[in-house]
């Protein structure tokens, strides 16, 4: 999808770190998750086991992608489905919008999918003409807020909840009579069920695609997206063809680990296989169903060394755990994942060029990485970004100047010496008791802190001296 | 055991200590020799290249990783009073030579003989300080790379249990990063600050005198922001407090 014009990166974390209330509100979600998580995790003796599990279901789906997207496709087929190909996200848009036309639809119902996101559907079905009701309730808070996600399990996260009661008194007819979270939960229940019972379409993400069964599985703790996929006459899955399980007893297997990753339950309220549409004799469903299988980007991440990001199961543990994600929040990203797993596939999606600043807008702490459920080593796929933008020439003129004179003098131990000898006395010039408060060509640091002044004689020329002392 | 001949050990002082605070060097020198070692200090030796590892730059860090292996892998072991540093060596280096013939094993053989210093002292030398005394409180940060790289959590805490009179005081959020992250501290340093402005409260409301920490980049990072708000946390490297090095001037306490 064509980006629109975005501010910088550094512009956009500056407006981040400048909100409070912002700060507020991930502080409360992240937080939140982090207890939660904690605490499902202390209950789950077997997690290390589980993780392992995972990691390999995942490395064997996707060492043999081909033969389960075949293998799902003929059993989705063989229940009634069909199943679309797209190679990328504007391939996707015009498929779903297809067949949005062709069943003249006037509204659709979304249940929450990240993968929706990715290629820009909701743009897609406004463009067309088609009104869309998202159902998920924090999708449903930032659609009346016209704004994206800002985590890819709480979309609304980077809203409180008062500020939450002030978008439902002005989007909702009547407006909630309370503002308790009781009261606004049942206003937005009242709003979204008449849209439930009369859209033409519902369309849905995907958690796992179940190559055995052909089924599709979605997670929600609201029971939304049955109410998105069961009335309509039309159902659309849109998934990315990572998703994919061997059996149903995988998806199962993964599930264990996503949900205590993304919210400290050990399971979500409602799990629901999607196999085909309404058949004969059945009470329900839709008339047709129709999966659309995304690639956009995964195949050539399958070849290069991004390739352990298939495994991801967008839980989003590694966003809650990031001292970057809660100082900015998600949209400082701007693209459609934040965080860490984010930073590695934004890359990917929207360019390098466009997105260099976020593999570099990192610690390199590793927290990202011991809490992934899927044993990802994010930081490692971070440092293969780094790597590429510096092959590429995309890191900035004054950074590479920088590091190629300083590694000029690293190489040579003896000019290094010279340079230290002449450069400690210079730097201490600027000192004031033990602190230097400002200092030239270093006001990414003396902006925000104090330095502490160097030592007069580096420790090599103190402990030489030493030694030629003892001889 | 008598007899047996003491092992040997390369010094590498990384490159902030060298010229931010030379006591941790002399320090560490300090513990290596009471542990039982024999210790030399390569002259050789200027950064362990993550500076340029982080940054992309893997040419750079190459170069300076063989120039590093060529002057340590003749010790026994190879000694860093840096988490953040030796796992550039533990880890980086085998990493960055792999597809190299010439280097990628003698890479591999360096990882293996290469220690944090506290781990060293506990792990390997089962070292102990004795007779240290230091009346005063601290809480302890645990730097990301030397926790989650080279599994540094129980030792530095094990060795300060020895210190007689220290008073060791939780800190919540320990294993959370302080925000310095090598150039990250400067290429972003909005969002550094705001990190490192979290870890400093963290640190005033354990109302502990010291924070003791086992990298100076951290340190540093973590002292300069608590200087700039006015705290009066003293922070000292662990290895300072070990060697019985604390009663003197603290990080930017200039000494006359």
């Amino acid at each position: 999808m064509t980006a629109p014009f975005k501010a910088p990166f550094k512009n956009r974390a500056r407006a981040a770190l400048a909100d409070p209330v912002l700060k507020i509100a991930i502080d409360r979600t992240t937080g939140n998750a982090e207890r939660k998580r904690a605490a499902a995790l202390a209950a789950f003796p077997e997690f290390e086991t589980a993780r392992a599990r995972g990691r390999a279901i995942k490395d064997h789906v996707i060492a043999h992608l081909g033969h389960y997207l075949e293998l799902f496709e003929r059993n989705a087929t063989a229940r009634g489905a069909q199943v679309h190909w797209a190679a990328d996200d504007a391939e996707a848009r015009a498929i779903v919008t297809r067949i949005c036309l062709a069943a003249d639809a006037k509204l659709v119902t979304r249940a929450k999918s990240m993968l929706g996101e990715e290629i820009g559907l909701p743009h897609a079905l406004a463009d067309a003409g088609i009104e869309r009701v998202e159902t998920d309730l924090a999708e449903h808070i930032i659609q009346l807020a016209g704004e994206a996600p800002s985590h890819i399990i709480w979309p609304a996260m980077h809203r409180t909840r008062e500020q939450v009661a002030e978008l439902f008194k002005a989007g909702h007819q009547p407006p909630p009579a309370a503002e308790d979270p009781a009261t606004m939960v049942q206003s937005a229940r009242r709003v979204l069920r008449e849209k439930f019972l009369s859209a033409d379409i519902g369309i849905s993400g995907a958690n796992f695609l179940v190559a055995d069964t052909g089924a599709t599985c979605t997670v929600t703790n609201e029971g939304n997206a049955e109410l998105t996929t069961t009335p309509p006459r039309i159902h659309i899955v849109t998934a990315g063809i990572e998703k994919l399980v061997p059996s149903t007893a995988h998806a199962f297997a993964l599930l264990r680990l996503l949900v205590r990753s993304a919210t400290g339950g050990e399971m979500t309220q409602y799990t629901t296989f999607h196999a085909g549409p309404r058949r004969p004799g059945d009470a329900d469903g839709p008339e047709e169903m129709h999966i659309v299988l995304v690639d956009n980007g995964r195949s050539r991440m399958l070849a290069d060394e991004f390739r352990e990001m298939l495994r991801c199961i967008r839980c989003g543990a590694c966003m809650n755990h990031c001292v970057v994600y809660r100082q900015i929040g998600g949209h400082a990203y701007g693209g459609t994942y934040p965080g860490p797993m984010g930073a590695v596939l934004t890359p990917v999606l929207d360019g390098l060029a466009a997105s260099r600043d976020l593999p570099n807008a990192c610690t390199m702490n590793g927290r990202c990485a011991e809490v992934c459920p899927v044993g990802i080593p994010l930081p490692t796929l971070l440092r293969a970004w780094r790597r590429r933008s510096w092959r590429e020439g995309l890191e900035p003129g004054s950074l590479r100047a920088g590091i190629g004179i300083w590694a000029q003098v690293a190489r040579r131990p003896r000019l290094y010496r010279l340079a230290t000898r002449i450069g400690l006395p210079l730097m201490r010039l600027f000192g004031k008791g033990g602190w230097i408060a400002r200092l030239p060509l270093a006001g990414g640091w003396t902006d925000h802190r104090d330095l502490p002044r160097p030592a007069a004689r580096s420790f090599m020329d103190q402990y030489r001296a030493q030694q030629k002392a003892r001889k | 055991m008598p007899g047996e001949p003491k092992p040997t050990v390369g010094l590498f002082v990384t490159c902030l200590v060298d010229a931010i605070r030379p006591q941790i060097g002399f320090a560490t020198l300090q513990l290596l020799e009471e542990a039982g070692c024999v210790v030399e200090v390569p002259q050789a030796q200027t950064c362990c290249g993550q500076p340029a590892l982080n940054s992309g730059d893997d040419r750079d860090a190459a170069h300076l990783a063989r120039q590093t292996i060529a002057a340590f892998e003749g010790y026994d072991h190879v000694v860093l009073p840096s988490g953040s540093c030796a796992a550039t060596m533990v880890h980086g280096y085998p990493e960055l030579l792999a597809s190299d013939p010439d280097w990628a094993a003698r890479a591999r053989a360096m990882a293996a003989k290469t220690h944090e210093i506290t781990s060293f002292l506990a792990d390997v030398m089962g070292y102990a300080p004795a007779g240290r005394r230091l009346n005063a409180s601290a809480t302890y940060h645990d730097s990301c790379s030397g926790l989650r790289e080279l599994g540094v959590a129980a030792q530095p805490r094990a060795l300060l249990s020895h210190v007689e009179g220290l008073e060791m005081r939780g800190l919540p959020g320990n294993d959370v990063c302080c925000g310095f992250g090598g150039t990250f501290c400067v290429k972003y340093s909005e969002i550094s600050n705001a990190i490192v402005t979290e870890k400093a409260e963290a640190i005033e409301e354990t109302g502990a005198e010291l924070l003791l920490a086992g990298d100076l980049g951290c340190l540093m990072n973590m002292a300069g922001k608590l200087n700039r708000r006015g705290a009066k946390t003293r922070c000292f490297h662990t290895v300072e407090v070990l060697a019985g090095r604390a009663e003197g001037p603290a990080i930017g306490e200039d000494a006359p």
